[in-house]
């Protein structure tokens, strides 16, 4: 199990080097000049040769890449033109935001689909075979920007149930920040309506977020349960006694949810990097909706920050996926 | 002797795309308490969905009983509520599978697999169920019963850490767990190499002995039914086509199927006789020759074959035999 544990983690850092190559490489080539862009729209030539000396642009490309290296290393990823604020500190205040919603989002999927596709696999063709179906293309098929609107008319302007976007109430006193997620902080401050409020605004945005994977993880789960229950293994274990509720929560799902949890992995590292359209629609104040205003004003380091940001998370899940794949499966540890 | 198995005019379908299955088509069977019978017959013939009908094991849909009685000491099998069948599955009929390494579950230890059977059987039971640790306990004495050598140790494994012959002897070590009276072994053997087959066989036949276990054996292969049963039922694109003591059935066979089957085993103390097969192959389940489901492919077929299908009938003292033309 160790040896399956540090080549996992070994492989990891192959790929954080490879994330970091790519950022450099992107950062340094893509822009026309990256001195000139530095230096800002209005700078004179003068300006740009200073911002180059500045940003060390004129040392050679091996030492741009340590200094690159060690930079992020000490989590220095630049400033922002537009703010001149700090890239760290932004990622710090708008990452919490959406790694909360995507939490939220993931919990809602995993919580509906991992039971709602052992319930369709159970009643395979059945009604509610039929209905998770219908269900599940409308998840993949819906745009999130419409069916967020949709949902803020329903339950906001119509039936005021709750509120239509942001994080809290304007006229809510923010917390210092423990974390950063709001549902965690007004807990460990025993703040309960503070939670409750935080999960009001949360509802709706989650929700978006999560359907279409939901959608995927109750396909994927369905299809993996009905192969499950059709196995010798548990052929043999009715067989031999087993009870109909061990049979199918033990034996048969933690089968099924091997090739599952590869999804939801896959699903935790585009949900992450996806977040942009549910967050304008709901003014989630995100590194999604952050991204985009940046790229947009053409403001290239908040845009690389996010893009580490975004592929170190993806790393991470596809480590703990694998790490949870030898967990579960006794073959992969001895291996 | 009391009858402990008895399956009468059993028939079973399966409905698929392609339209209805006659995968068993009549079958009559007994079995007494202690007894041993084998049964064989080719792939396909509906052997194991025989041997899963016994315990409800087959999937419905796709199967649907079409008729007949599976009656287990008089008790009808196919009427019981799931909760009766449940009270049978593992402690008073049991099973072994025929290729060890899909029937263990893949990602559970051997100990989780064989005390979620025993406390799932005493739930079923409707008694106390017993603690993990006391089940534990359990499954390693029968480990140690059928040969296995640090059950301890075996009980922490996962089945992909054993051998071939070791995961059947877990799995027959299971079928033991409820102190069955009967046990249906289908193939136990097949996917095992000649040498564990052999010690395979000898383990079933000496825990049949000693525990005075009823066992149905089923196989493909006549030599290991009969090294280890005292009467044989061959079977024939899901019919019984003749039932007889093993040894009678082996000197004599008296239908033409079995003849067929008999002759198709080299005979190793006689390398000059070349072994025959059967010409023809077997029929399609989806549209069964009428009469006779032996007619197309038998040499002595005549006109009454082709419409009138042949029963079960007695013809010498222990031996029954479907064919219309078989005499004494």
């Amino acid at each position: 199990m160790l040896t399956y544990i540090l080549r996992r983690i070994g492989l990891a850092g192959l790929m954080l080097f490879g994330l970091v190559c790519l950022t450099f490489v992107i950062a340094n080539i893509a822009p026309s000049d990256p001195a000139a862009l530095a230096a800002g729209p209005d700078a004179g030539r003068s300006q740009i040769e200073q911002a180059r000396r500045e940003y060390g642009l004129d040392r050679p490309l091996h030492e741009q890449f340590l200094r690159y290296v060690s930079d992020l290393a000490r989590l220095e990823f630049g400033r922002s033109i537009a703010t001149g604020r700090p890239v760290g500190a932004d990622l710090a205040r708008y990452f919490p935001a959406t790694l909360e919603l995507c939490i939220v989002a993931m919990i809602i999927g995993l919580v509906l689909g991992v039971p709602l596709g052992m319930l369709s696999a159970l009643h395979k063709d059945g009604p509610i075979d039929h209905f998770t179906r219908i269900f599940a293309v409308t998840g993949v098929a819906l745009p999130p920007f419409w069916f967020g609107l949709l949902l803020q008319l329903a339950f906001a302007a119509w039936l005021g149930w709750l509120p239509t976007s942001g994080r809290l109430s304007v006229f809510t006193e923010p917390l210092e920040p423990i974390t950063g997620l709001l549902l965690v902080d007004s807990l460990l401050r025993g703040n309960g309506g503070m939670f409750l409020e935080a999960a009001s605004y949360i509802a709706l945005p989650a929700l978006v977020l999560s359907f279409p994977c939901l959608a995927q993880i109750l396909r994927v789960n369905r299809s993996e349960m009905v192969e499950a229950l059709r196995a010798d293994y548990i052929v043999a274990a009715r067989a031999h006694g087993v009870r109909p509720w061990r049979l199918v929560v033990v034996h048969a799902l933690k089968n099924a949810m091997l090739p599952t949890l590869a999804i939801i992995g896959l699903r935790w590292g585009w949900m992450i990097s996806s977040t942009v359209l549910v967050e304008t629609v709901f003014d989630w104040p995100g590194t999604g909706l952050y991204a985009v205003s940046s790229a947009i004003a053409g403001d290239f380091k908040p845009v690389m920050g996010v893009t580490l940001i975004v592929g170190l998370n993806f790393m991470i899940a596809n480590l703990l996926v694998d790490l949870l794949y030898g967990v579960l499966d006794p073959r992969l540890r001895s291996a | 002797m009391t009858t402990l198995l008895e399956i009468d005019d059993y028939r079973l379908a399966f409905d698929t795309f392609d339209g209805t299955l006659h995968v068993l088509d009549g079958i009559d069977i007994r079995v007494e308490a202690g007894e041993t019978l084998g049964v064989v017959g080719e792939t396909g013939c509906g052997k194991s969905v025989l041997a899963r009908s016994i315990l409800r094991l087959n999937p419905t849909p796709p199967a649907r009983v079409v008729s007949g009685e599976i009656r287990f000491r008089g008790e009808d099998v196919l009427a019981l509520p799931e909760a009766g069948i449940r009270r049978l599955r593992g402690s008073a009929i049991a099973m072994v599978f025929q290729d060890p390494a899909t029937y263990l579950n893949p990602l559970l230890t051997v100990a989780t697999q064989m005390e979620d059977a025993i406390r799932g059987q005493d739930a079923a039971a409707g008694g106390r169920v017993r603690s993990r640790k006391a089940a534990s306990a359990v499954a390693a004495d029968l480990l140690a019963a059928v040969g296995l050598p640090e059950p301890a140790r075996l009980l922490r494994s996962h089945p992909h850490q054993l051998s071939g012959g070791m995961r059947q002897r877990v799995l027959i070590a299971m079928a033991l767990l409820g102190n069955p009276s009967l046990l249906v072994a289908d193939e136990p053997t097949t996917a095992l190499d000649v040498t564990v087959q052999a010690q395979v066989l000898a383990l079933i036949a000496g825990l049949v002995r000693e525990r005075g276990l009823a066992l149905i054996l089923i196989s493909h292969d006549l030599g290991v039914v009969s090294a280890s049963c005292a009467r044989v039922a061959v079977m024939y694109a899901g019919t019984v086509v003749e039932e007889a003591p093993t040894g009678e059935l082996l000197d004599r066979p008296l239908h033409p199927y079995s003849q067929g089957l008999i002759a198709a085993v080299p005979d190793l103390d006689r390398p000059e006789v070349r072994p025959r097969g059967i010409a023809g192959s077997i029929p399609s389940l989806l549209h069964p020759p009428p009469g006779c489901r032996f007619h197309p492919r038998c040499e002595r077929a005549t006109e009454r074959c082709r419409v009138e299908k042949p029963l079960l009938r007695p013809l010498l003292p222990g031996r029954r035999v479907a064919c219309h033309h078989a005499d004494a």
